[in-house]
């Protein structure tokens, strides 16, 4: 099933310069590895010994999957995962 | 035979329905709209606390404004209850369900020892200046009065700060402190709008605060030109109604968050960052804090600074505002305001996320008791000495 991921600015260098990147995966956890699989470099800046970094917030539907179940949030068909980094410009 | 002018009030009084005073001393408060119909000097005298003025001669066009539920119950007076009566029969007309008038108006109010209070004088000035709000209900005389009785202090006269400096000062907020400590540079001139050519080289916060002027000179300015440290913060944040985040470094935006959450002041917080915005409202022990949604920075090299990365001219302003509208809503009370959501915004592609923000039960700063949180402790995160080496 595809699923969209959207990359804010940040790591867009990483994912060949997309905002977003259609990925198969039916659970949060799924979804992120596909699109790891696809680029790479972005495991590490989101991941740190195989969970979400602190830093990085995921949400999906407009919720925040640490609020859900982590990594084995259901995302369906069609669905939009966002990651949301802090940004400190003003 | 036509009735005379006397006659045709007793007439519109045996139709309504009439209210002592001392009934409308006990309801005031009950959720009761008490509405003063007399004209603005009149009420400039002296008015019942709490109710809202409606002139006679515009009932028809604002009542709804001030009254917007017909089943509500509602009580008029004037200065001796014969307009107030007039005014009653209208409202009835106009199918409101519960309408009754004060029987001897503000007079006997006052004669008979109740509470009354002297409302705020606007001037001439004042009244054609924000002529626009007063004709919007959600604002009106009440909002206006909060806005120029409001303390707003912006933090960055920068990209986000230059606009909300602008608007705010246009709105009328009373006192708008600016902290910044830096000096315009012509590559500021891109999306600083509250400076300008002329002004290179001249402390931000002076030149915000004669755009400022220019625009409102009724405006007090408070420039701090420093940059805002846990040496100062607390002395310097003290006393404002809202705090407007458009800060460019992430430890001012950690001890702003928990001296916030300490005092008690809500934040309006935007960022920015090439052509995608966030902004949310952190309003301490009603919402989670800047902490809930990032418990840590990221490392320096995953946090790209505006400088480095490049930002959309633009983008400041279109974030800006929508922090200065959260300001005003906050000030005057009205709508919904962003607390526990969170807005994207992705220019290049037009949209508009909204995403939700918990409130952390084991969050270190807004969990706990906010006399608890020391000094020592204010704007400390894992890693902050490393964090802020490496950002350099």
């Amino acid at each position: 099933m595809s699923v969209t991921v959207k990359l804010p600015t940040q790591l867009r260098d990483a994912a060949a310069g997309n905002a977003a990147v259609s990925v198969e995966g039916t659970t949060v956890g799924e979804a992120l590895e596909a699109l790891f699989a696809e680029h790479g470099e972005l495991r590490e800046r989101l991941f740190q010994d195989g969970e979400l970094r602190r830093f990085v917030n995921v949400f999906v539907a407009g919720e925040d999957v640490r609020y859900l179940d982590g990594l084995e949030t259901a995302v369906p068909a069609g669905g939009e995962l966002t990651i949301l980094p802090a940004v400190a410009g003003g | 035979m036509t009735p005379s002018g006397a006659e045709f009030i007793r007439q519109i009084k045996s139709q309504i329905t009439e209210v002592d005073p001392s009934e409308v001393a006990e309801v005031i408060g009950n959720g009761v709209a008490i509405i003063d119909v007399r004209e603005t000097d009149e009420v400039a005298q002296g008015k019942i606390p709490g109710a809202k003025h409606v002139s006679r001669a515009y009932l028809e066009q604002r009542i709804e404004g001030a009254a917007p539920d017909r089943s509500q119950r509602v009580i008029l007076y004037c200065a001796a209850g014969n307009r107030s009566a007039l005014a009653a029969k209208t409202l009835e007309d106009l199918g409101y369900e519960d309408v009754s008038s004060m029987t001897g108006g503000f007079t006997l109010w006052k004669d008979r020892g109740y509470e009354w209070e002297k409302p705020f004088q606007f001037t001439p000035d004042q009244r054609e200046r924000y002529s626009r709000h007063f004709l919007l209900p959600e604002v009106g005389e009440e909002g206006q009065r909060k806005l120029l009785q409001s303390k707003v202090l912006l933090l960055g006269a920068g990209g986000l700060g230059s606009p909300i400096a602008l608007y705010l000062a246009a709105a009328g907020v009373g006192t708008l402190g600016i902290v910044d400590d830096d000096v315009v540079d012509v590559s500021n001139l891109q999306r600083q709008v509250a400076h300008a050519t002329d002004r290179v080289g001249v402390a931000k916060v002076e030149s915000a605060m004669q755009a400022i002027h220019d625009i409102n000179p009724g405006v007090e300015v408070k420039p701090y030109q420093t940059r805002l440290d846990a040496s100062n913060i607390m002395e310097i944040i003290s006393g404002y109604d809202v705090i407007v985040d458009g800060v460019d470094n992430f430890p001012t935006r950690y001890l702003l968050n928990d001296a916030t959450v300490r005092l008690d002041i809500p934040v309006v917080s935007a960022s920015i960052l090439g052509f995608d915005g966030q902004l949310s409202v952190f309003k301490p022990h009603d919402g989670p804090c800047y902490r809930c949604l990032y418990p840590v920075p990221p490392p320096a090299e995953l946090a790209p600074s505006c400088g480095a990365n490049g930002v959309l001219g633009v983008l400041p302003g279109t974030m800006g505002l929508l922090q200065a509208t959260e300001v005003i809503k906050l000030v005057i009370g009205a709508g919904e305001p962003l607390i526990g959501r969170l807005l994207l915004y992705e220019a290049l592609g037009a949209t508009f996320t909204e995403l939700k923000v918990r409130r952390d039960p084991e969050c270190p700063v807004c969990s706990v008791d906010p006399s608890t949180i020391a000094d020592e402790d204010m704007g400390v995160f894992p890693d902050y000495e490393a964090f802020c080496a490496a950002a350099g």
